[in-house]
């Protein structure tokens, strides 16, 4: 299958096979007006499969929900057809209204105003905890 | 701004100086009788506890201090719909120094994050209560003269007991710390406790469901209640509470220097006739609690 290369855009490579398509939504990429392609299943060398996600025209990412998302991706920006920039991301110290802390016992249960905020206590299992109430992430 | 709201915020060196100051004010209480003179505390219990607030009550009302509060969110005007960081902003602006109990976990927190006085968590639902284990730190302290190389038994419900989560936190940090984890299967110590302290810290531990196994080994002894709500059926509340029973026969086997300690109130887990024993340090322990608060006011009014 093709899909045609971009001249000034970016492509969001290494995406772990099948998340293609939770990052599209994550960063609201359905709202550009430029086109977007998603391809899941490609074959790599690195991991067997991978989904890739090429967009036609450059914006600012974010990073923090990429990182969390999938911390082995690399965005690769491109620029008159030469990739110009690759950058890889990593797992967010910090994150805020990405996961919605489940502790009926937390204040953020009553106080509707308060974000939500989740803190990395171990990167090796990817572990992160309610700022508030120290409840760990669900799974 | 000094708060405290989670007892891994204190260094050890911090434990060490609130500690010393607590010592020397039950040794010369008269030299701190008007230490917060024209201060005042603010009690916000947004769910009531008796005696954690007559503990802070004393303590400063002992060091010449002021108090006002309240000690049910019903005659409070959270009822009416009020956030914790209002709530906080208004209270700070008639007190010196807050302290507040919420039923929800992370509340005071919350309430440091917008205060412009210092905060001090006296227990947010089955999260922190920092204070609770100063204390137990105070008693420990003074009953057996050292944190390190101590074989520290806990037992009762040690899978949602606060108290015993800090105090296992707060323990891990000194050196030849072993523990003796005593419950029944239904209440043990929860994984991450084991795994994020007590494994990453190579603390030596056991687990076992009998009270009398280790009894010979162990310098404390910190019982816990059983509570009979955490069981799953009757029958087996029943069958396992005896076992988590002290009494004098089950401390045959213990070192004359035992140092038995309670967070209070006790139920029936330890046997009235074991108040009798000098070992028996719990009542002493809610003394202590007071002394531990004030060295905690002035450190946080920072009050020399």
């Amino acid at each position: 299958m093709n899909i045609d290369s971009i001249k000034n855009g970016i492509v969001i490579d290494h995406i772990q096979a099948k998340k293609g398509m939770e990052i599209y939504e994550a960063l609201k990429l359905g709202d550009l007006d430029c086109s977007v392609a998603i391809i899941t299943n490609a074959r790599s060398q690195k991991m067997g499969k991978k989904d890739i996600i090429k967009i036609d025209q450059n914006m600012d990412l974010d990073l923090t929900v990429l990182g969390y998302l999938d911390p082995n991706i690399t965005i690769n920006i491109i620029k008159d057809n030469q990739r110009v920039e690759k950058r890889h991301v990593q797992l967010p110290q910090e994150v805020e209204n990405l996961i919605q802390c489940k502790n009926p016992r937390c204040i953020t249960s009553t106080e509707q105003d308060l974000k939500h905020v989740f803190v990395l206590t171990d990167p090796e299992k990817r572990a992160y905890r309610c700022k508030y109430c120290e409840t760990l992430k669900e799974e | 701004m000094k708060h405290l709201i989670d007892i891994k915020e204190l260094s050890k060196d911090e434990i060490k100086e609130l500690i010393e100051v607590a010592k020397d004010i039950m040794q010369s209480p008269e030299k701190y009788s008007e230490k917060c003179k024209h201060k005042k505390l603010a009690t916000l219990f947004f769910e009531p506890s008796t005696r954690t607030r007559l503990s802070f009550e004393a303590a400063m009302l002992e060091l010449g201090g002021s108090v006002l509060g309240f000690s049910e969110a019903g005659s409070s005007s959270t009822a009416k719909g009020e956030s914790v960081s209002d709530t906080i902003q208004v209270v700070g602006c008639y007190s010196d120094i807050i302290v507040m109990r919420h039923p929800k976990e992370g509340a005071p927190f919350v309430a440091s994050l917008k205060s412009s006085v210092p905060i001090i968590n006296a227990g947010d639902g089955g999260h922190n209560h920092p204070t609770q284990t100063l204390t137990d730190l105070l008693t420990i302290a003074c009953e057996k003269k050292r944190f390190d190389h101590l074989t520290i038994g806990i037992c009762g419900d040690l899978k949602f007991g606060r108290t015993v989560h800090s105090l296992v936190t707060a323990m891990a940090r000194y050196a030849g710390i072993k523990f003796v984890f005593i419950s029944p299967e239904e209440l043990k110590m929860p994984e991450y406790i084991k795994e994020e302290i007590l494994q990453k810290n190579k603390i030596e531990y056991v687990e076992t469901n009998d009270l009398e196994k280790y009894m010979g080994d162990l310098d404390i002894l910190y019982m816990t209640r059983v509570q009979k709500e955490r069981f799953f059926n009757e029958e087996d509340y029943i069958r396992l509470k005896d076992y988590f029973i002290l009494n004098r026969s089950k401390l045959e086997k213990a070192k004359k220097d035992l140092c038995i300690m309670h967070p209070l109130p006790r139920v029936n887990e330890i046997a009235t006739e074991v108040d009798d024993d000098p070992r028996a340090c719990y009542f002493k322990q809610a003394r202590y609690g007071k002394y531990i608060r004030m060295a905690l006011i002035l450190k946080l009014l920072e009050i020399k």
